[in-house]
């Protein structure tokens, strides 16, 4: 009974902050001046948007196929999502579309 | 047929590796099924086929079964680290984005990445791309080019990251 309160928590309190994420992501991705900088909110959606929503479910479903198949969707969004933004920002570069900048280009080691 | 005479040639390698192929492709039609009725299981059975031909046709089945078998268990550790590097940089961005004033200040780097094989460098560019506030651009040889939301993002992770995924290197 105590370790059901207790687990409902933990997952509920997953589920609404990883909901907080992505609304904060979406928001991000509104205000933000250009493609470049609204790349970036747009990673919070993909890691800790979906991450902490898919942990919410695993600990509901518990230990399950349900959750084995949710930690799968975790690893193939962990490997497409970069590979995707990086196709992104890669194509608007390549066409032409120069990134909004506070300085002049400066080189780091 | 060429896929006939290519794997007379690499014969025990090609077949070895296209069973073990079918053998995790299998246990992946078992888990996300979850059934074991003998008209599921053949129609796993035979997809697995299936795959394993089109695989060993197209080659891969050597050289990227390989990798991954090494790659993706071994450094455990820069997993986890990436993980935290991951919550620390998405409440950075989170609370820019959410600041009435939107304190960005938008940068383009230029950065080393010091791994050897090339698995290890774009394993480094996707784990700054996966973190928020960092995008990796392009690639050139050694040179990483970094789009960053603002300074401080990208001093999180650079040189550091760096020697952490230099360790991934084989």
């Amino acid at each position: 009974m105590m370790l059901e309160t207790v687990r409902e928590g933990l997952s509920w309190a997953c589920l609404l902050s990883g909901g907080f994420f992505l609304v904060a992501g979406g928001i991000g991705m509104l205000r933000l001046p250009d493609f470049y900088t609204r790349m970036h909110p747009a990673g919070v959606i993909d890691t800790m948007g979906a991450g902490l929503i898919l942990l919410g479910l695993m600990i509901q479903a518990g230990f399950s196929l349900v959750t084995v198949k949710l930690l799968l969707i975790a690893l193939f969004l962990l490997f497409t999502s970069p590979t995707a933004v990086h196709a992104l920002a890669k194509a608007a570069r390549h066409g032409g579309l120069e990134p909004l900048l506070v300085n002049t280009e400066e080189n780091d080691e | 047929m060429r896929v006939f005479q290519r794997l007379a040639r690499g014969r025990r390698r090609a077949w070895r590796h296209g069973f073990y192929l079918g053998l995790v492709l299998f246990g992946l039609w078992l888990l996300l099924s979850g059934s074991f009725k003998p008209l599921l299981l053949g129609l796993g059975f035979l997809s697995t086929l299936l795959v394993v031909y089109i695989a060993l046709r197209m080659d891969v089945a050597d050289h990227e079964g390989r990798s991954i078998h090494i790659n993706v268990f071994r450094p455990v550790g820069f997993w986890v680290w990436l993980v935290g590097q991951i919550v620390r940089a998405n409440l950075h961005v989170t609370y820019r984005v959410l600041h009435p004033r939107l304190p960005i200040s938008p940068e383009v780097f230029h950065v080393r990445a010091s791994q050897d094989s090339e698995l290890g460098r774009v394993t480094y560019a996707n784990s700054v791309t996966l973190t928020p506030g960092t995008i990796a651009i392009d690639l050139q040889g050694n040179e990483l080019e970094i789009h960053a939301l603002d300074r401080e993002a990208v001093e999180a992770m650079v040189g550091h990251k760096d020697s952490r995924a230099a360790a991934l290197d084989l």
